[in-house]
């Protein structure tokens, strides 16, 4: 049932407080069953939604006049994603977690952003949809201040500040919105969207609209919060964080909005490509020069999502498909280079590349599934990063925007070395006289990074039935935009 | 129309204070100012001319009430307020024992 | 700092009104589903009560009556309650949330199914929410002078 996705966290971070007081680290066990729960979950809405989408009205009141809460293609992708990343993160907690001091506060914060990036997935109501991308939001502003440095507070300062400006936008739009439809079920804003609707204001809306979700998914100009509050959170919520928070609350909200409630006209491709084009570019341009490896992953992160709006915003099937298809490997592989930096900062105390060379003999688990994901991210086949960046130039070179493709390949080659610099100052240079302090991490850490590096390989191989089965129903419901309303409203 | 307009400048005033001052609680009262802009706005929204409060009393002749959802939106908008003011506050707090000044060309740590 | 709370007036009068308070805010809680209040604005009045405790007789006093590890129980509890609440319906059968309690006579104080029901949850969670913010708040002591001060986590 569609309502259990945000019941089940809720319940766990509820009942958190109230166990981690009776026996101390016996938190973790029923943070890690809600989230492989969770996964179960979401593994069966896969094969639930291949009959037709499901709609859940809660407490009995049809649409348009109560919430409803929708399971389609689009949503059912997005909640693997959540649920996938969010139980290895909590399997890589079990033991990382032990250095801060206060574990059941953690694990509550945690269970709560999974609550609200499920809801977020599955909301239909636009109000609904903001309420838990607070939800969200406050949960991560308070789980990058965690460790209380003078570093980290700073960041979760500036994180927090730019953070609610933004959500401070996004209710304006709502609230001009509400006033011109009346409505706040986002299939009837739809269909009203369709008769009629005063242009100025409705332009006026979509951009507020734009600023604020660009702020919160980290979109050039919009950027200037990520690269200080990413590296500051301890290294799961950093893997979260860059790999499932930024896409929920930003890319997939916006595309819900302008695919499915308002119309995709050609000025929004324009405005989608070109943010695109100088995301990827101001990206990987500000990576080149970074020594503290998590800094680095976070530049990199503006980057590939400057890849997925370009895809997305082509509008063609193709582009679509290679925009999503890079968002899923995106959100693989980015986290496990934060595992990997977490590992490594476990295992040697610092960030530094200069400090840490020659880890790669001490620590073999870290060092080959790290090799794994910069190979990934750089586009070397037959990894699964090599696929979604060929499909998205291949979607850019048919609807004949070279610049952007050019810029695709560019960026691509740049990304490759500055990950060889990594891989050779993390791993492979001559031993210093760190080496023989340090040992391999302990083995749940191990075992999470294994999967993670497992599930690059293997979808780089066997990528076809993949897109047919997951990806291609999500890109249906995005291209058929007014099939929306008649799946919510008619039936 | 024009209270609308009222409302946008009440709220590009706080979004300016949060922007130019230097000190961190002037930035939380000049997010506390935009919190306000956008409930009145919302608020706002929901009046309808010669309206009453939409209560329901036993003896009552149903008359002209003006619009109660936008009312029960804006409770959950100030309780999420409240909740970030809160998490703000704490972490200025924290800030000041860590550097021992409110300015914010003093505390600035992370660059590049 | 050696205080321990204020001065005698402020004492024998807040014996009174912090009923007093408690009282109003129960009231505002039992009426939700008829005049305006209910669950949160009630909730933040008893807050206010503990608060008004706090302040008047010193941190020692009134933490013997509800500190930070009562609220934050509190806190859990009163969540946990109002799932359960909204999972009633889906034990019964059908959806999430609907209004599955016998609904009474309109404008009767016992009326109206589970409203009156979450509305005692979330009074629970919001007055232990609202004291724990600002007991994390206040007693964190900003180490300016004195070197035996702690500072609270």
């Amino acid at each position: 049932m569609v309502v259990f996705f945000v019941v089940i966290p809720l319940l766990a971070a509820f009942l958190v407080p109230l166990v981690s007081k009776m026996r101390e680290g016996s938190a973790r066990v029923l943070a890690v069953l809600t989230g492989s729960l969770l996964l179960l979950l979401s593994i069966a809405g896969i094969f639930m939604v291949k009959n037709g989408s499901i709609v859940y009205s809660l407490g009995g009141w049809r649409p348009p006049f109560g919430i409803c809460m929708v399971l389609d293609g689009l949503s059912v992708f997005f909640l693997l994603i959540i649920n996938l990343i969010g139980f290895i993160a909590l399997i890589y907690s079990w033991d990382y977690i032990k250095r801060y001091s206060s574990q059941g506060l953690y694990y509550t914060l945690f269970c709560l952003m999974l609550s609200g990036l499920n809801g977020v997935a599955v909301s239909g109501d636009l109000f609904n949809l903001y309420v838990f991308l607070e939800i969200t939001s406050i949960a991560s502003y308070a789980l990058v201040a965690f460790g209380t440095q003078a570093e980290e507070l700073e960041a979760a300062f500036k994180y927090m500040v730019l953070g609610s400006v933004a959500s401070a936008f996004i209710l304006l739009a709502i609230g001009i919105l509400f006033g011109s439809v009346s409505t706040l079920n986002m299939a009837d804003i739809a269909r009203s969207l369709a008769d009629s609707g005063s242009r100025k204001l409705i332009l006026f809306c979509l951009g507020l609209f734009t600023m604020g979700f660009s702020l919160k998914a980290g979109l050039v100009p919009f950027h200037t919060w990520l690269p200080d509050a990413h590296p500051a959170a301890p290294a799961p919520v950093s893997a979260m964080l860059s790999g499932v928070v930024i896409k929920v609350i930003g890319i997939y909200a916006l595309i819900r909005l302008v695919f499915n409630v308002f119309i995709f006209t050609p000025a929004i491709s324009q405005i989608f490509i070109w943010m695109g084009i100088i995301s990827m570019s101001v990206g990987v341009l500000l990576a080149i020069g970074q020594w503290d490896f998590k800094r680095l992953l976070a530049y990199h992160s503006i980057s590939q999502i400057g890849y997925v709006i370009f895809g997305i915003g082509l509008g063609t099937p193709l582009g679509i498909i290679g925009g999503l298809f890079h968002l899923f490997n995106h959100s693989l592989f980015k986290s496990l280079l934060f595992l990997n930096a977490g590992s490594l900062e476990y295992a040697t105390g610092t960030r530094k590349l200069q400090e840490i060379n020659g880890s790669g003999r001490a620590m073999p688990f870290t060092s080959v599934s790290s090799l794994v994901a910069s190979l990934s991210i750089a586009g070397v086949p037959p990894l699964c990063g090599f696929w979604s960046k060929l499909i998205i130039i291949i979607a850019a070179f048919q609807a004949g925007n070279i610049i952007g493709g050019i810029t695709c390949i560019l960026v691509g080659m740049v990304t490759l070395a500055s990950f060889l610099k990594v891989q050779k100052y993390a791993f492979s240079k001559q031993a210093g006289d760190i080496v023989s302090k340090i040992k391999e991490v302990p083995l749940t850490m191990v075992a999470a990074m294994s999967v993670l590096a497992l599930f690059c390989v293997l979808i780089g191989l066997f990528f076809v039935p993949f897109l047919d089965q997951l990806i291609r129903p999500a890109t249906n419901v995005l291209l058929e935009g007014a099939n929306y309303v008649n799946l919510i409203l008619g039936g | 129309m024009s209270l609308y307009i009222l409302c946008f400048i009440l709220f590009l005033l706080g979004f300016y204070c949060l922007l130019v001052k230097q000190n961190l609680i002037k930035k939380i009262i000049g997010f506390g100012i935009m919190e306000y802009a956008i409930n009145l706005f919302f608020i706002l929204l929901g009046y309808r001319w010669e309206g009453e409060a939409p209560i329901l009393d036993k003896h009552q002749v149903i008359v002209n009430f003006v619009d109660p959802l936008p009312q029960a939106l804006i409770l959950t908008s100030i309780v999420i307020g409240l909740g970030i003011t809160a998490l703000m506050v704490a972490i200025v707090i924290r800030i000041y024992e860590k550097h021992k000044s409110f300015d914010i060309n003093e505390i600035r740590k992370l660059r590049g | 700092m050696k205080e321990n709370g204020m001065s005698l007036i402020v004492k024998r009068i807040t014996r009174i009104t912090v009923s007093l308070i408690f009282m109003f805010g129960v009231y505002i809680l039992l009426h939700g589903h008829l005049t305006p209040g209910g669950g949160f604005a009630g909730g933040v009045i008893i807050a206010l009560s503990f608060i008004h405790l706090v302040l008047a007789f010193g941190k020692e006093t009134a933490f013997k009556r509800m500190d930070q590890v009562g609220a934050s129980i509190a806190e859990s509890f009163g969540g946990l309650m109002f799932l359960g609440i909204a999972l009633l319906g889906v034990f019964a059968g059908k959806e999430f949330f609907l209004n599955v309690l016998p609904k009474g006579t309109p404008f009767d104080l016992f009326s109206s199914g589970i409203i009156i029901l979450c509305n005692i949850a979330i009074f629970i969670k919001v007055g232990a929410g609202l004291f724990a913010i600002f007991v994390a708040l206040a007693i964190m002591r900003i180490p300016v002078d004195d070197p035996g001060q702690e500072d609270g986590r």
